[in-house]
């Protein structure tokens, strides 16, 4: 009796012992927006790169933390002299989840159907300049574009560039299939994802065993969520005003990381008075961002003075240009032949930088007189009406695609700002692939349009993260939006 | 008792006629192209085109009208447009969360209110009465999502007894499921147990001042037995058109709670679906709830002739 006690309490510690280290290989994140579905080639929805990027697919370059790109599912490639034609070589002895074999053939059907005609892809654009995709061997493959174009690799690495099968294609948004380091597993829909580790995957292998992902999307839930040990990471964090809570907290650790997303007060530069150049100057100098970082955001943020990432090397700080200054604000205006100030529109979507920020933006144009009326829209609408239709005076939106100044190049963009200088420059720029000469071409458009004030430039966003303590190998910053889990380890 | 049910018949037939009109009707106006916010800001405009006709949105509004009831009546509600899975599928996913936790809530309420009414109603004027109409007061006031929160911030932050919300799913036990839709439950059920308190109180009321409970005392019944065997039964009718549509309410009503406890149901589904403009899930939906609820007056009014037999000679 007493050897069947002994047995039965060593078989329990054995099983406690295996529960507590189980728990060290599962992962339960937590996100504020449910992907529509899984298949990153087909929308713009950031949930779905959050989920699937690097974790499930993965594209011929990819970006890390910090930004840069690197070798994906391409070990190595060559460029002509030209810049007109790349070779990739791709890595060997890679699989789909499914078992097939991820090779050159696979790269070209991914490239052919995301430039297609008929092709769905959010970003279409990346893939104009590539004129041909050619199979030279099963490892090899190779692009010929139709100009050269500086940010081919760059482009590559989006969640919208990766590479699909087309063993698989039919049922990608329901059950997607990559060479990532991580299966998909399960969809419970509106509560949460599962992954589990590949245990074939070419690179090295991920720490975890499995990771839930789930979907919390009201602020007071997800505060309540982390501190009931629900999840263990929240990502993009919705409440600001918490994160000094959770910074107190010693069971938990706060990460604030960067973001592609340059939040502007956008002005409709071709509609009275916003398509004089003062009105533009005199709404800039209304602002004062760190009021709407510290009210909107409650502190987090970054100022920024024209359309460009901060963290980005090539960022010059413009900020000057703007500065808040109301007086000048109002010579501005009565210069303009507003001394009276006007009334305008002011279109917010619904994400809390827009909501509240608007708030207080509308309060710092009212002491210049210019009056701006709020009109609070949902996503759908915004862009039917604001983004599509051009009904707006002011809008507040955070751009959140990487490197994407190229926008303003664009006369039929929803602000559309129309200046041939900067066209011709941006034009040049995709043309060149000499690092320093694109440095300089973008500081001088990031210039052009700070002194154009062709939008009130706000803020660059901030990603909050909330995990456990001790957690480690999460993204920082948000390159693309992405949950990368490849490298995160338990204490 | 035939001809009765035929009319309720008819006219649960015509709701649901007038109710798919106006709901398709409703939904198609509202601003928003789905193929558009699918694809966001960057999209050119010829992929959103291929989009919309990828979608079947590319066809006249009548057409797509006769295609969703059709295939409603044969049990296909379509394709989600922003999901790409069967509706029918998602919706029948999701009923197992939202009628179980409508049910658990309603049970709750009706468990609180009949003993608090009763009791109330017995205790006229006494201490108890003005303590249990005095709570009641507090419950009606009180919206339940804010119940919602202090519930999760007693139970789940400080005791822990509870998770915050999500739902693990029946797979994973019954009581398992129960528990995770204790709290949401509760937080539906108060608000409504302390509406349903009072009328039953004020129903009991107003049959305790009748003949006939003066009769049943006078036969020699006391107090006690006049109140169970006379007043309650026929302060039931009036009870139960309120727990007819409290559950018409909780049913809806839980697109607020879902979304504090993050659970899987109808409520979130909708939610989400307005924002991405998946037109035919909210229809769809939405056509399931308003069935839902005429099926549940459609019941309620034969519980009516069931109670009552007066009612079944009318009509």
């Amino acid at each position: 009796m007493k050897h069947i006690t002994k047995l039965l309490l060593a078989g329990s510690t054995a099983l406690f012992a295996s529960a507590a280290a189980a728990q060290q290989t599962h992962i339960r994140v937590a996100m504020q927006l449910e992907p529509p579905h899984l298949d990153p080639t087909s929308a713009a929805a950031q949930a779905i790169d959050a989920v699937v990027y690097s974790n499930i697919f993965e594209g011929l370059t990819r970006f890390m933390s910090d930004g840069s790109v690197v070798p994906g599912l391409a070990e190595s490639w060559e460029i002509s002299e030209d810049g007109l034609t790349y070779t990739f070589h791709l890595r060997d002895g890679v699989t789909f989840h499914d078992g097939t074999t991820m090779d050159a053939e696979d790269v070209k059907f991914s490239l052919d159907r995301a430039r297609a005609e008929d092709s769905a892809n959010a970003q279409k654009a990346l893939f104009t300049s590539i004129a041909d995709v050619t199979v030279i061997d099963p490892l090899t493959v190779q692009l010929t574009l139709s100009a050269p174009n500086g940010s081919l690799l760059f482009n590559l690495a989006w969640g919208d560039a990766v590479i699909v099968a087309p063993e698989s294609i039919e049922d990608i948004a329901t059950n997607p299939i990559g060479t990532g380091a991580f299966m998909f597993s399960n969809w419970v829909q509106g509560d949460r994802i599962d992954i589990a580790r590949n245990p074939d995957y070419w690179g090295t292998p991920a720490n975890l065993e499995t990771a839930t992902f789930r979907f919390i999307s009201d602020p007071t839930a997800a505060f309540a969520s982390v501190m009931a040990e629900d999840v263990d990471v929240f990502t993009g964090f919705p409440a600001p005003e918490n994160l000094p809570q959770f910074e107190a907290d010693p069971r938990f650790q706060v990460l604030v990381g960067n973001t592609e997303g340059e939040t502007i007060l956008a002005m409709n530069n071709q509609r009275a008075p916003f398509d004089n150049v003062l009105v533009r100057q005199a709404v800039a100098h209304a602002i004062d961002r760190q009021a709407v970082i510290d009210g909107a955001m409650y502190g987090l943020g970054t100022p920024i003075g024209t359309h460009f990432a901060p963290h980005h090397p090539d960022y010059v700080d413009l900020t000057g240009i703007s500065q808040y200054d109301p007086e000048r604000s109002r010579e501005l205006l009565a210069e303009a032949g507003f001394a009276d100030g006007f009334d305008t529109t002011l279109k917010l979507p619904p994400p809390s930088y827009a909501r509240r920020g608007g708030e207080i933006i509308a309060a710092q144009l009212r002491a210049v007189g210019i009056n701006a009326e709020i009109e609070n829209q949902e996503w759908a609408q915004w862009l039917e009406s604001t983004f599509r239709g051009y009904d707006f005076g002011l809008t507040i939106v955070s751009h959140t695609e990487p490197m994407d100044i190229g926008i303003y190049a664009n006369p039929e963009y929803y602000f559309q700002y129309d200046n041939a200088e900067l066209q011709e420059l941006m034009a040049t720029l995709d043309v060149t692939s000499d690092p320093a000469a694109r440095s300089e071409m973008l500081a001088e458009a990031q210039t052009i349009i700070a002194e154009d004030y062709v939008n009130g430039y706000l803020f660059e966003l901030a990603f909050p993260t909330v995990a456990r303590a001790g957690i480690e190998g999460l993204w920082l910053n948000q390159p693309t939006s992405a949950i990368d889990l490849t490298g995160v380890t338990w204490p | 008792m035939i001809r009765y049910t035929i009319g309720r018949l008819t006219s649960l037939i015509l709701s649901l006629v007038v109710a798919s009109v106006v709901i398709f009707a409703v939904v198609e106006v509202i601003p928003g192209d789905p193929a558009a916010y699918m694809l966001g800001v960057n999209a050119r405009p010829d992929t959103v085109a291929a989009l919309r006709a990828e979608l079947g949105l590319d066809v006249s509004l009548p057409q797509r009208y006769l295609a969703w009831t059709t295939g409603m009546l044969q049990g296909d509600f379509g394709q989600s447009y922003t999901y790409r899975s069967p509706v029918s599928q998602m919706i029948a996913d999701r009923v197992w969360v939202s009628v179980p936790l409508a049910l658990f809530a309603l049970s709750m309420t009706v468990l609180i209110a009949f003993p608090a009414g009763i009791y109330a109603a017995s205790r006229r004027g006494k201490a108890g009465d003005i303590t249990v109409m005095g709570a009641t007061q507090l419950g009606v006031a009180v919206p339940n999502f804010w119940f919602g929160m202090i519930l999760v911030l007693i139970f789940a932050i400080n005791l822990r007894w509870f998770s915050a919300g999500g739902f693990p799913g029946w797979d994973q036990g019954l009581f398992t499921g129960l528990k995770a839709l204790f709290l949401p439950a509760i937080a539906l059920a108060l608000p409504q147990a302390a509406i349903l308190a009072r009328v039953m109180r004020s129903s009991l009321l107003d049959m305790l001042g009748e003949d006939f409970i003066r009769t049943a005392r006078a036969k020699g019944l006391s107090r006690r037995q006049a109140l169970w065997r006379h007043a309650v039964r026929n302060a039931l009718i009036p009870v139960l058109t309120i727990i007819g549509l409290q559950f018409s309410f909780l049913l809806a009503g839980g697109i607020v709670i879902e979304q504090i406890f993050f659970l899987p149901g109808l409520g979130r589904l909708i939610f989400q679906a307005i924002s991405a403009r998946d037109l035919i899930v909210v229809e769809s939906v939405v056509m399931l709830l308003v069935f839902l609820v005429i099926m549940v007056n459609f019941t309620v009014d034969l519980a009516y002739a069931a109670v009552d037999p007066r009612l079944r000679a009318r009509t």
